[in-house]
């Protein structure tokens, strides 16, 4: 099969790539990019894209597939429907399941359920500790011989430090990634809203900044000491930025990434107890949003991520406090991605390379990228259209979206996934 | 282009639909529930029945425990001629969200016009007032640390009889804020009735993170928070806040903050004392304030009666306008 996309705008920072050419796909793969057809290529079908905008495929660093469990709304091949719809075709899913991914045996099964599914790339993150129970390591050689791209703890960092550095100093010496969000549960205490004057007007129990900010100065100064490479997961403030610049500066491999709705929504969004608008890390004020803004303009935060949460409409039917964090963003990560390009914080060049390259960097693989020879992941964008959010018309089983109502500027038509398309918007 | 949420508890004329918090409230909203509060109290200080709600169903839903509120609302109820029931629902059975929905639902279809709601959550009476049946209003009698307007309202009615009005007074408000609905209700409602100055006297440990969001002025200090004040309010200090060694012990706070003789004489010599209740003496007062001249306490519990009466009997006046004017429209377009 031979497939011909044809006067498409190809964005592929990978390759420093902006520019109206054609693509031409066999096999699955990428052959080339050119104005004209390598030699003996006949195409099976051509495909005219005038006027549209052609991304590679994107690589979300965390998104939550609802299995194995019950812990999430949906299954892999429901959620990785979703992806395909916002353009995302390579997908780290958290070892946050039930059971935990702490076993080969787990990982193989996400692995058998997205190949049954293929739809998408879906990358296991294993877990660093059995039962994700922050005590005892798991089998961390093992979980990355099984194809674990990284090892993390979820939303449940270690709280005993000796046991994070034993933890750290066990991946560096089986070179493994850890990707670690930063949070003390003591300082935490029970909080649900950003401590500030929004949690004062509203007697919500405030996370203050040093929740964050002090778990993530021990934890650079631990993986300093240990050696190992680490990826900071969704942090939340400016000093969570500021502190790995120094860290950068100082020549540390770490990296990090934010989850796109810290980058569009602040604590001003709980004046109404809405309980869609409660996350983990908590939305902060308009200063931190700034500042995570510029952090991934000027490269400082490496990728931007869904963190998509798909939850049962019950967990979201109750007081803002006794609800589950968590928001159903795989379908709204590349939208609000462009709206950044629309409002001028990023180049376009910036907004795809954060949902492309740079996560594939991270992780080190070759996805994210329309380079010849690699796996045709791609898509299709009309930047014309303008369409509106209906969150209980997302593909995701979880409807826990608070951007219900958002306009939109710029919409997926189509996703290909090994030169195959996976995802058509028939509303085209 | 994100969408602006109306003010829940508003309905489309304005008025006051529910009553769950005073943040987004004009003055007027205010100034209503003191005047008709302040007629249903008699020349004698005493409360008469009146037949108001004669009909109405109100369910008093408390997920968290009380006595004085329940209490009073309940006379206030009762005193309006409505049905009363009362329901102390444990929070634990109504852990899953569901439940506490169904359970809503279900009194809802027993006919329910009113609900008074306390629970132990922040935003519990504003999650209840987006999930009932249009007909039905909801008052917020407690939610965790957010808002206890009634309590409120009351304390401002009992510093408007004894004050006149409110607009030009220095109110010191003392003890623990951050944990405190009714404080930030009171601020809320100082705010609006334009108090001159507010102040809250206390510890780092037991202001909330950003003070100044809420239009106040924080003093360490308590002689210099009292100077030339016109009203004192006192609040109670849970020993919950020792455990989270937020404080060191009943008996430092005392010495550091309590409310003495001597300390009041820091205030205007006319100024009033208030606490919403329970009283800890020898805590964070002192008995002989407490009992004392410039003691306002027990006045404000009978007054919360009547403001009891007045925000319930506002809220279904309204409803009942509300639906006049829809049928007279329905009428002019027949």
């Amino acid at each position: 099969m031979r497939l011909l996309i044809e006067n498409a705008r190809i964005i592929d920072p990978s390759q420093d790539l902006d520019k109206v050419s054609n693509l031409y796909i066999a096999r699955g793969r990428i052959q080339a990019i050119d104005d004209t057809a390598p030699e003996g290529f006949t195409p099976d079908q051509t495909i005219d894209a005038t006027g549209k905008w052609l991304l590679p495929g994107l690589v979300d660093l965390q998104a939550r597939l609802g299995e194995p469990g019950s812990h999430y709304e949906g299954t892999i091949a429901s959620e990785t429907k979703a992806a395909v719809a916002s353009g995302i075709t390579t997908i780290c899913c958290p070892p946050d399941t039930n059971p935990v991914n702490d076993t080969q045996a787990v990982t193989e099964l996400i692995q058998r359920r997205a190949r049954q599914a293929a739809t998408a790339f879906v990358l296991p993150i294993g877990a660093m500790t059995q039962k994700l129970e922050g005590e005892m390591l798991s089998n961390m050689a093992a979980l990355k011989n099984a194809g674990c791209i990284a090892l993390s703890q979820a939303n449940r960092p270690i709280q005993n430090p000796l046991t994070l550095r034993n933890a750290m100093s066990y991946a560096a010496s089986n070179d493994i990634l850890l990707m670690l969000r930063c949070e003390d549960q003591t300082m935490k205490n029970g909080g649900v809203a950003h401590s500030g004057a929004v949690s004062s007007r509203l007697g919500l129990n405030g996370i203050p900044y040093s929740a964050e900010t002090a778990a993530l100065a021990q934890t650079l100064i631990l993986a300093e000491e240990a050696g190992v490479r680490v990826h900071i997961s969704q942090i939340s403030c400016a000093k969570s930025v500021e502190m790995i610049a120094r860290a950068k500066k100082e020549g540390l491999p770490v990296t990090c990434d934010v989850a796109i709705h810290q980058l569009h929504l602040t604590d001003y969004d709980l004046l109404e107890f809405n309980s869609l608008f409660h996350v983990t890390p908590p939305l902060r004020t308009h200063d931190d949003q700034a500042a995570l803004r510029m952090g991934v303009k000027t490269g400082i935060i490496d990728a931007i991520v869904s963190d998509h949460t798909p939850l049962d409409r019950d967990v979201k039917l109750l007081p803002f406090g006794e609800s589950a964090p968590g928001i159903s963003g795989l379908e709204t990560l590349l939208p609000l991605t462009l709206r950044l390009v629309e409002d001028n914080t990023l180049t376009l060049n910036q907004a795809v390379a954060a949902l492309s390259q740079r996560p594939a960097e991270i992780i080190g693989i070759q996805n994210g990228s329309l380079s010849e020879g690699l796996s045709a992941d791609f898509c299709l964008l009309n930047p014309e259209a303008h369409w509106e959010l209906d969150r209980f018309d997302l593909i995701s089983r979880g409807d826990n979206s608070p951007f219900h109502g958002w306009e939109f500027q710029g919409q997926v038509e189509a996703t290909y996934f090994q030169g195959r398309p996976v995802y058509r918007n028939n509303a085209v | 282009m994100r969408l602006s949420t109306p003010n829940l508890q508003l309905n489309d004329q304005g008025e006051l639909r529910h009553f769950l918090t005073l943040e987004g409230l004009k003055p007027r909203h205010l100034n209503q529930i003191l005047d008709v509060a302040d007629g249903f109290i008699d020349e004698q200080g005493q409360i008469r029945k009146v037949p108001n709600l004669h009909g109405k169903t109100i369910m008093n839903l408390f997920f968290e425990p009380s006595t004085r509120t329940l209490t009073t609302f309940e006379i206030a109820e009762k005193r309006l001629s409505a049905d009363v029931v009362n329901l102390n629902i444990a929070t634990s059975s109504t852990k899953k969200g569901e439940t506490l929905l169904d359970t809503l639902w279900n009194l809802q279809a027993m006919l329910a016009d009113i609900f008074v709601v306390r629970h132990s959550e922040s935003g519990a009476a504003h999650f209840i007032a987006r999930h009932v049946a249009p007909h039905v209003h909801v008052i917020n009698a407690g939610d965790g640390q957010h808002s206890h307007p009634t309590q409120a309202m009351l304390d401002m009615l009992t510093i408007r009889r004894h004050k006149g009005d409110i607009y030009d007074l220095k109110v010191a408000i003392i003890g623990d804020i951050q944990h405190s609905r009714v404080v930030r209700s009171q601020i809320q409602a100082l705010s609006l009735l334009e108090a001159r100055e507010i102040r809250v006297i206390g510890p780092k440990t037991l202001m909330p993170p950003d003070p100044a969001a809420l239009g106040v002025h924080v003093y360490d200090n308590i002689e210099d928070g009292l100077d030339d004040v016109d009203v004192i309010i006192n609040v109670r200090l849970q020993s919950e806040r020792m455990k989270s060694a937020l404080l060191p012990s009943e008996k430092e706070f005392f010495n550091l903050y309590g409310l003495t003789r001597d300390r009041l004489s820091y205030a205007k010599p006319d100024a009033i004392v208030m606490h919403p209740g329970p009283v800890n003496r020898g805590v964070e007062i002192d008995s002989e304030v407490v009992d004392g001249d410039q003691s306002v306490i027990l006045d404000q519990v009978t007054y919360g009666i009547a403001v009891r009466m007045a925000v319930m009997s506002i809220i279904t006046e309204n409803a009942a306008v509300l639906k006049q004017s829809a049928s007279v429209q329905q009428e002019a377009d027949a």
